[in-house]
């Protein structure tokens, strides 16, 4: 069914009690022309992608859990495109431009708020930065500008630019067009979609290895269901990417780290905007249940845990605290800890892999959630073509041999 | 927080005395070796990583103690740590993994 406003009227007249399930709950069929592995919002939307722009239907989704129950469920659902390289702004920028009509699309309200992420400068490098970043920006046609202090307090009130301060505010940079989205949503709105196409998505359904042919080539997946058939499988395991490409006899330049977030108690609306702190190592919003999110690094060890240390979330809160004093008495209501895959470059990898029939997308590290949609495109229109686009055609593994990294470890936020 | 065992110290310490120091036992090749490498290989030295689900070998470093840097295994499902063993020793086998487990 069609969510508008008449049918949310005739099922109130009802009770709200006739709401159809969203998508049916799958067995997988014998065989399909393409398998994405990971039901995330990365490999739904993949599938969905596949489904409406490629026009390949006969889709598997498989997750080991419960779809959007990994890193999809586990961040802080910032999305920006303030990227300082051109083949990064290219690529988060296509993910923000189909962020734009996403709700519409499938039919499904991501909650999409475009906010503004603010990210301030405390020091003459940071101000030199930003700025750079500002200019790099604008020639990519992606939007990004420069406030004073003055302005930064306008745009965010709950600001302290008292020069007296340890770390004083000497400015931001600006994205008009970036903010917050509601995580889950993105994950059903896709599985719905996807799932109205003709996609199977199962789930509870672990994939326990790859089985190739006399050439070397993919024809299936062994999972906790059974032997599947398939010549084109889409790897999108996040943190699990390593084990899923072992599988596969393959070794991957990536590590898996905790990322930690966490919530406070739900108030008011004060914070209007998404800001982050390089130099002070924090950055926040409030959800639109009231919640202040509250996010900084990950952890330094590598990690499947899907939890991390305390201390750093008390480095987190200190950070906090030191930019808006105002939130010093605020109650922590509950946190959360994701593996994210991170890549020695700190850019993702999207494309082809040495295998043939097996693609993947990985390594978005700490800032996945943002590039949701682009992420997904990317890696259907690599399937479907056997060939990457010409946006995610840099982000190859291939860049690790040839050395033509995009370096983004040094241009990242704190958040990335 | 972890606590780790600090086997120059022969103490457990808490992980914010330590610093993570990446994956063990890869050697970096002698110079001679480097200038014959091809940049498949360089790129598995310098960038491939085991990213094991389970017993992995890593290094640690005393940074905020003894300054000693020295390896581990570690479970990384459940973050806890087998054994600790100093810097120049062999990687454990997996008899002797299985022994430290007991």
């Amino acid at each position: 069914m069609k969510f508008s406003a008449i049918s949310l009227f005739a099922n109130a007249l009802s009770g709200h009690k006739k709401w159809p399930s969203q998508f049916p709950n799958k067995e997988p069929k014998k065989e399909y022309d393409v398998i994405i592995i990971g039901g995330g919002a990365h490999g739904l939307g993949a599938a969905y992608y596949l489904a409406s722009k490629y026009g390949i239907k006969n889709v598997a989704v498989l997750e080991k859990g419960w779809i959007g129950g990994g890193n999809t469920g586990r961040n802080t659902t910032i999305i920006r495109s303030n990227y300082l390289f051109d083949e990064s702004a290219a690529l988060y920028d296509h993910a923000v431009d189909l962020w734009d009509g996403l709700s519409q699309e499938l039919n499904y309200n991501v909650m999409f708020s475009k906010r503004g992420v603010l990210m301030l400068a405390h020091n003459v490098h940071d101000v030199q930065s930003f700025q750079r970043h500002v200019y790099s920006n604008r020639l990519n046609n992606v939007d990004n500008r420069w406030l004073t202090p003055e302005e930064c307090k306008e745009f965010c009130p709950p600001l302290d630019i008292s020069s007296s301060r340890r770390y004083p505010v000497m400015g931001g940079a600006l994205q008009m067009r970036a903010g917050t989205a509601r995580h889950d949503s993105v994950a059903w709105g896709y599985a719905r979609a996807a799932s109205k196409l003709g996609v199977d998505i199962i789930q509870n359904c672990e994939v326990t290895g790859i089985r190739r042919d006399a050439f070397g080539n993919v024809e299936g997946v062994e999972t906790a269901k059974g032997y599947l058939k398939s010549k084109k499988v889409g790897v999108s395991a996040a943190g699990n990417t390593s084990v899923v490409m072992e599988m596969a006899g393959l070794r991957f330049p990536l590590e898996s780290y905790p990322l930690q977030a966490l919530v406070s108690e739900p108030i008011k609306p004060v914070f209007p905007c998404v800001v982050m702190s390089n130099a002070v190592h924090a950055y926040i919003s409030q959800s639109d249940k009231g919640e202040l999110v509250i996010g900084a690094g990950t952890d330094q060890y590598t990690s499947y845990s899907q939890r991390g240390a305390l201390h750093l979330q008390e480095h987190n809160l200190m950070s906090i605290c030191e930019i808006f004093p105002i939130f010093k008495r605020m109650r922590m209501l509950r946190s959360w800890g994701g593996v994210v895959d991170v890549t020695p470059d700190r850019s993702p990898i999207v494309g082809k892999t040495p295998v043939g029939g097996l693609y993947v997308n990985c390594g978005w590290g700490t800032g996945g959630f943002k590039a949701t949609p682009g992420a997904a495109n990317m890696l259907a229109y690599t399937i479907a073509h056997n060939e990457p686009h010409k946006i995610n055609a840099p982000f190859n593994l291939d860049r690790f041999i040839g050395g033509r990294l995009i370096d983004e470890a040094a241009a990242a936020a704190v958040a990335h | 927080m972890l606590l780790i065992h600090c086997p120059y110290c022969k103490e457990n310490r808490p992980e914010i005395e330590f610093a993570y120091a990446g994956e063990a036992h890869i050697v970096r090749p002698d110079a001679i070796v480097q200038s014959e490498m091809t940049d498949e290989e360089w790129s598995k030295f310098m960038f491939i990583r085991n990213n094991f689900r389970g017993e992995h070998a890593e290094r640690w470093w005393h940074n905020a103690g003894c300054n000693m840097f020295f390896n581990a295994i570690r479970n990384t499902k459940t973050d806890k740590f087998v054994m600790t063993y100093k810097m120049g020793e062999n990687r454990p086998t997996k008899t002797q993994i299985e022994a430290a487990k007991k």
